[in-house]
């Protein structure tokens, strides 16, 4: 089966950000881009469905600028097989990359679609069940596990209460969750054999798709400062502390 | 204006975070309903009809809900939305699942977890694991939203709304339950504790999760964990806190063993007094911290059980 992967270009994780002083936006000048973490988890399951046979061809595609074809080649040099640039320098939001990711699918029918829950910059957690729903497929959100049974998708979800298991009808989309798998790293060699796989690029127009966001960025501010507290000396001292300064507890 | 909050459910009860939606339905303005759509769910809608603010609580009573599966149940969101011009539900993941669903078949945006309504269309929300706060006007005639209940104080159990049956058949011939395995616990729920107790990497195994135990008990503490002690496979995924386990902010948090990574701030930070136990006096949590003790949690942890 073909399983189809989306990736997104998104400030690394371990980057700080900052607030642009104008407060119009957070500043991503000079700062160190990477696939979203929630991705990497998507392709690595991808390529092991592949490594086990369950799937013949990975398909990965981002919806974004120019520079994220980078993220693309890193998911070629990581397994698959070819990949799909959807590219718009729009501020795209979820639902916006939901439908260019529809018009993908329709086109390339995969059997299998693996997005990240959730995006590291956004934080939306949307545009897998945006994707499901546009393409009237079943979806898997928040996978820990997923097997292929009898033509039939199992998925185990992280929920808030525990775990729940559902099955799902092929073809369907899958969300991936932190547990679903360790990703590995990219080889040299392999990322020097991804220059040479195919990426093909698209225009939203050429899809027949508005990916703009509509909503107004008024505008952005960073958090309120927490304001560091004191050491203290012992844990009599803190349980004093605890009853008669913060008077948390009696 | 007319508002459809999206009720939650826990263990065949009406989940606390609902009363914290309402309140934000209330912030926004206008006639509140509440959806209540299960199996068997007469009970949790008497207790969604008490919600101080609500005029009117809809049952969909039906096995085809019972699990709260996001094909039908955003099928039926979809069929009662034009009624409204806010349809809401809880920052949890039955939220999470169901209402992007519900956004893309109307085709407007969704915006997840607010934690502020400015205006009925102006909205702010985290983003970049909280290091960022944006304010987000939408256009769209109808507005979809998850809510983080932590940011909106719970709505009182004085209110009298009208129950009604809402008739319309959805059938799912795409997904299908199979099975669960929820975590049972006496202990608080994590969301809505007042004191919640967390145990990272350093915690060193499962079984030295014993030591928050007697702690959690005395405090009436639920307990929670970072990412990296639930990948070690020391506690289960649904004690996790942070950016994309769950948000907590009560009114004592204390971190045993936990760094401090911006993802485990984003999660905790809110707390009103935050402990921090850790043996490297270095470790970032110190930052955020009211009170830290720096020590080794193996000596620190029953003293402090006994100390209590
Ligand atoms: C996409 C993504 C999402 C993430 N989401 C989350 C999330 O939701 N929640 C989350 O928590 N993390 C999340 N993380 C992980 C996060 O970046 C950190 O890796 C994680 O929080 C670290 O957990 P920790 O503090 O328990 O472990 P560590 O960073 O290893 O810290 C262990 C601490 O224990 C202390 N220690 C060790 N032994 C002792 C002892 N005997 N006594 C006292 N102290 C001791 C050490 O000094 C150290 O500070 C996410 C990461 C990514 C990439
Ligand atoms: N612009 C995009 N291009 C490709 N995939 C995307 C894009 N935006 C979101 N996704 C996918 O959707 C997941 C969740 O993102 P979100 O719902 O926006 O938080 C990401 O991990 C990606 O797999």
């Amino acid at each position: 089966m073909k399983v189809l992967v989306a990736v997104k270009r998104v400030i690394d994780y371990n980057v700080k950000i900052r607030v642009k002083p104008d407060n119009s936006d957070v500043d991503l000048t000079n700062v160190k881009m990477a696939m979203n973490p929630f991705c990497e988890i998507a392709v690595e399951e991808a390529v092991r469905l592949k490594e086990k046979g369950v799937a013949t061809e990975v398909v990965a595609v981002t919806v974004g600028p120019k520079a994220a074809q980078e993220q693309l080649r890193t998911a070629l040099a990581l397994g698959a097989d070819r990949a799909i640039h959807v590219q718009t320098d729009e501020r795209v939001e979820s639902l916006g990359a939901a439908k260019a990711l529809a018009k993908v699918v329709e086109a390339e029918q995969p059997e299998l679609t693996i997005l990240g829950k959730q995006a590291i910059d956004s934080d939306n957690n949307q545009t897998g069940q945006m994707l499901a729903a546009l393409t009237g497929r079943p979806q898997g959100t928040f996978a820990s596990a997923v097997v292929v049974e009898d033509g039939k998708l199992k998925v185990t979800r992280e929920i808030d209460g525990g775990l729940q298991t559902v099955e799902l009808a092929l073809p369907a989309i899958v969300t991936t969750d932190l547990r679903l798998n360790e990703p590995r790293y990219a080889k040299l060699p392999d990322i020097m054999k991804a220059k040479k796989k195919p990426l093909d690029t698209k225009t939203p127009e050429e899809l027949g798709v508005e990916v703009a966001s509509r909503l107004t960025l008024v505008k952005v501010e960073p958090p309120a400062e927490r304001q560091g507290g004191v050491k203290v000396g012992s844990v009599d001292e803190l349980v004093d502390k605890l009853k008669n300064e913060a008077k948390v507890i009696s | 204006m007319s508002i459809l909050v999206l009720a939650e459910q826990h263990d065949g009860q009406l989940a606390e975070t609902t009363a914290h939606v309402v309140a934000a339905a209330k912030a926004i303005g206008g006639d509140i309903d509440v959806l209540v759509a299960g199996e068997h769910v007469g009970a949790i809608a008497e207790a969604a009809a008490r919600l101080d603010g609500v005029s009117r609580v809809r049952v969909a009573d039906s096995a085809v809900y019972a699990h709260q599966l996001a094909e039908p149940l955003g099928e039926l969101l979809v069929a009662l939305a034009d009624d409204y011009s806010h349809v809401l539900a809880a920052a949890t993941t039955t939220g999470k699942n169901v209402m992007p669903r519900l956004a893309a078949l109307k085709d407007v945006a969704q915006l997840s977890e607010i934690i502020a309504v400015e205006s009925a269309d102006t909205f702010k929300r985290p983003i970049y694991a909280g290091n960022a706060i944006a304010t987000v006007q939408s256009p769209d005639a109808l507005k979809v939203m998850t809510v983080r209940a932590t940011a909106f104080d719970a709505v009182a159990e004085t209110g009298a709304a009208s129950v009604e049956a809402v008739e319309t058949v959805v059938d799912n011939a795409l997904s299908r339950f199979v099975g669960e395995e929820l975590a049972s616990s006496d202990r608080p729920e994590l969301g809505a504790a007042k004191v919640v107790i967390s145990g990272g990497r350093g915690m060193g195994s499962g079984d030295n999760f014993t030591l928050l135990e007697g702690i959690a008990d005395k405090l009436g503490a639920a307990i929670g964990a970072s990412r990296a002690a639930v990948d070690a496979g020391f506690v289960p995924n649904d004690m996790q806190v942070g950016q994309t386990g769950k948000i907590v902010a009560p009114e004592l948090y204390i971190a045993v063993g936990i760094s401090g990574a911006i993802q485990h701030l984003a999660g905790m930070k809110d707390s009103k007094v935050i402990v921090a136990i850790n043996k490297d006096e270095e470790a970032p949590i110190f930052q955020v911290a009211d009170y830290g003790l720096v020590g080794d949690l193996f000596e620190i942890l029953p003293e402090l059980e006994s100390k209590l």
